[in-house]
């Protein structure tokens, strides 16, 4: 049957769509494939962001050796509070790592964003947990940035090779892998929180300014965190944000080694634990509040 | 039989207010004040399956509010819903795979991607059965003309080209009920009225049923046969459109031509003259008098024609919504 202006085909009157059981596995799969496609867009701008992560290691290689010369620690085994300058630099490229898994550039600003515009709306309709979606789109943004990043990553860690002692163990490598990827779910759930808190602020920039500059300073992305003394030691160590940079690094260089090292993936697991049940939580909590802000 | 039961629905929101200024900003910071702002107000409303249903309504009337409770986007304050027998704000996937929401200001497809990109997902998304999904998406794909834009990303298609693309997304699943909310708003009149014969040709052929808010009366006029008129968070009316002038429009407008160029004087007293091109006259007269003021004008005149219509749509509906602006105003103005 052909109307006027409907391009004269027809319409199966029986047309209701035969439904499956979807297959969690394919519907993840299309769901991240599709995300990958999203992100190969914006290939010049994607590209130059990626290789610019690496402009800070420079200033940071220069910065340290300034310390140690200024410290009058110019012996390759002379240390400050208990790193050499060689471990130091080590430190340092390893947090980049670490930080390639755990940083979330604006998760939780688009959270919030799409709260406030009201697109969240096309998640709530649909028949697909918006957590879950946002969890893939983000692997998908890592898989490409490694993708992209590998090589750069290969060249500097080449060329930066002296800085290291040598490969660590096999029992270490896979440790250190296994704190990765739980430091990407840590920072992904623990920003994916903020986001939702736009169910009621709305805006978080500065939640997530306050949060940015803590981040900086206790997660080790700037110095190694057991160089703090006292009381502020213990607290930054009781806290998760050292799992995002520092700890990771510190299992890649030996710093933490048998039972404390078996611990300390227990309570990252813990914490892995933790932020995904608080970002449902929210988000249950949040969906509730929520008033479709947008039309 | 019903598939939306509706009753005593309400919504209410506490919305900041703030002041002008600075200092009223500054202030904020510290101390806000809250208005409480019923936006649905306990309403009652059942709709049968297949039926297509138009919410009309001022802004601010209630009716998006309505559609994004009965899409479970948003919780009541109060009452109860069932669509299809389901609660809407549970939020269950049994229910969000037979019912779609399409905002025409809301774009839910990948912007950068190609709108083709978004209908696999949606196969996925809503587990359609891959030979079904080809043969559907090819007959709605048709049916809209857009076959050549389906490998473009969305963001350089037009708003027309978008709004048919998000249609495809949304029917490709068959929902039973359809929200459509404002689905032609900004587009042109040859887009809107493609929409509009692509929706009811699909709407007679698949039995959906329909609920749709629009500012369009042609949408409305081209597509429901049953109208609701929210204002104020509270249905005013609820049959035919034709009712709607029966109901709310006093008078009805006499038309009449006169012999020569000449109007004769003296017929502003039947009711008001809307416009007056000699030799032919408008005239607004109340209802109830009609017949006594043709009888006396025939008796006193020669008339070439006459006729007696009922207002343009457009107008009742225009002084329905002032009407209910002005009992808001009033309701919000007292003490």
């Amino acid at each position: 049957m052909a109307t006027a202006g409907t391009g004269g085909a027809a319409l199966d009157p029986g047309g209701g769509a035969a439904h499956l059981q979807p297959s969690a596995l394919v519907t993840w799969w299309t769901i991240l494939r599709t995300s990958i496609e999203e992100r190969l867009v914006y290939r010049g701008d994607f590209a130059l962001g990626t290789l610019m992560r690496f402009l800070p290691l420079v200033t940071q290689v220069f910065f340290w050796g300034a310390i140690f010369d200024a410290l009058g620690a110019v012996s390759a085994t002379s240390t400050v509070a208990g790193y050499t300058n060689n471990e130091i630099i080590a430190y340092y490229l390893l947090t980049q790592i670490s930080r390639a898994f755990s940083s979330m550039p604006n998760l939780s600003n688009s959270i919030a964003l799409q709260i406030r515009n009201g697109e969240i709306k096309k998640f709530l309709v649909q028949p697909v947990d918006l957590i879950g979606f946002l969890l893939v789109s983000r692997v998908a943004h890592k898989l490409v940035y490694y993708l992209v990043a590998v090589g750069p990553f290969a060249l500097v860690f080449f060329l930066c090779r002296g800085f290291f002692s040598g490969w660590p163990e096999p029992h270490i490598m896979l440790a250190f892998l296994l704190s990765l990827v739980m430091s990407f779910l840590i920072g992904f759930f623990l920003e994916a929180t903020f986001g939702m808190i736009g169910f009621w602020w709305l805006e978080v920039s500065s939640l997530l300014f306050v949060y940015m500059l803590l981040n900086f300073f206790f997660s080790g992305h700037m110095f190694p965190i057991d160089m703090l003394p006292g009381w502020w030691g213990t607290i930054v160590r009781a806290v998760p944000l050292q799992y995002l940079a520092y700890f990771p690094a510190a299992v890649f260089l030996g710093k933490i080694q048998g039972t404390a090292l078996a611990w300390g993936l227990l309570y990252q697991l813990f914490w892995v634990v933790f932020f995904v049940v608080l970002c449902r939580w929210t988000f249950n909590r949040g969906v509730q509040h929520y008033s479709g802000y947008g039309g | 039989m019903a598939i939306i039961e509706i009753e005593g629905l309400a919504k209410s929101y506490r919305v900041y207010q703030k002041q002008e200024g600075l200092l009223a900003s500054v202030r904020g910071l510290f101390h806000r004040t809250y208005r409480e702002v019923s936006a649905v107000r306990g309403i009652d409303l059942k709709v049968d399956a297949g039926e297509f249903v138009a919410f009309l309504g001022p802004n601010g009337a209630g009716k998006t509010t309505t559609l994004k409770l009965l899409s479970g986007v948003i919780s009541p304050s109060g009452g109860t819903a069932r669509v299809m027998g389901f609660v809407p704000w549970k939020r269950e996937n049994a229910y969000r795979r037979r019912f779609a929401l399409v905002m025409g200001q809301k774009n839910q497809l990948w912007w950068d991607l190609p709108a083709q990109e978004s209908f696999r997902l949606h196969q996925q998304i809503y587990g359609i059965e891959p030979a079904q999904f080809d043969r559907r998406r090819d007959e709605l794909v048709d049916l809209l003309q857009v076959r050549p834009l389906l490998g473009q990303p969305v963001r350089e298609l037009s708003l027309g080209e978008r709004m048919k693309m998000e249609l495809i997304a949304a029917l490709l699943h068959s929902p039973e009920v359809l929200f459509l909310d404002e689905p032609t708003i900004g587009l042109d009149v040859v887009a809107q009225h493609s929409i509009q014969s692509f929706l009811r040709h699909y709407q007679q052929i698949q039995k959906v049923t329909v609920l749709l808010t629009s500012h369009y009366m042609k949408d409305v006029a081209a597509l429901c046969r049953r109208v609701v008129i929210i204002a104020h968070g509270q249905i005013m009316y609820d049959g035919s459109l034709s009712g709607i002038v029966d109901k709310f429009s006093g008078h009805k407008i006499i038309t009449l031509v006169f012999p020569g160029d000449a109007v004769p004087g003296g017929l502003s007293r039947f009711g008001d003259v809307l416009e007056e091109q000699g030799p032919k006259v408008k005239l607004k007269v109340d209802r109830n008098g009609i017949a006594e003021a043709l009888a006396v004008i025939l008796a006193q005149h020669t008339v070439d024609d006459v006729s007696v219509e009922d207002p343009p749509l457009e107008e009742v509906i225009a002084e329905v919504f002032s009407l209910a602006n002005e009992q808001a105003e009033a309701v919000v103005a007292r003490p």
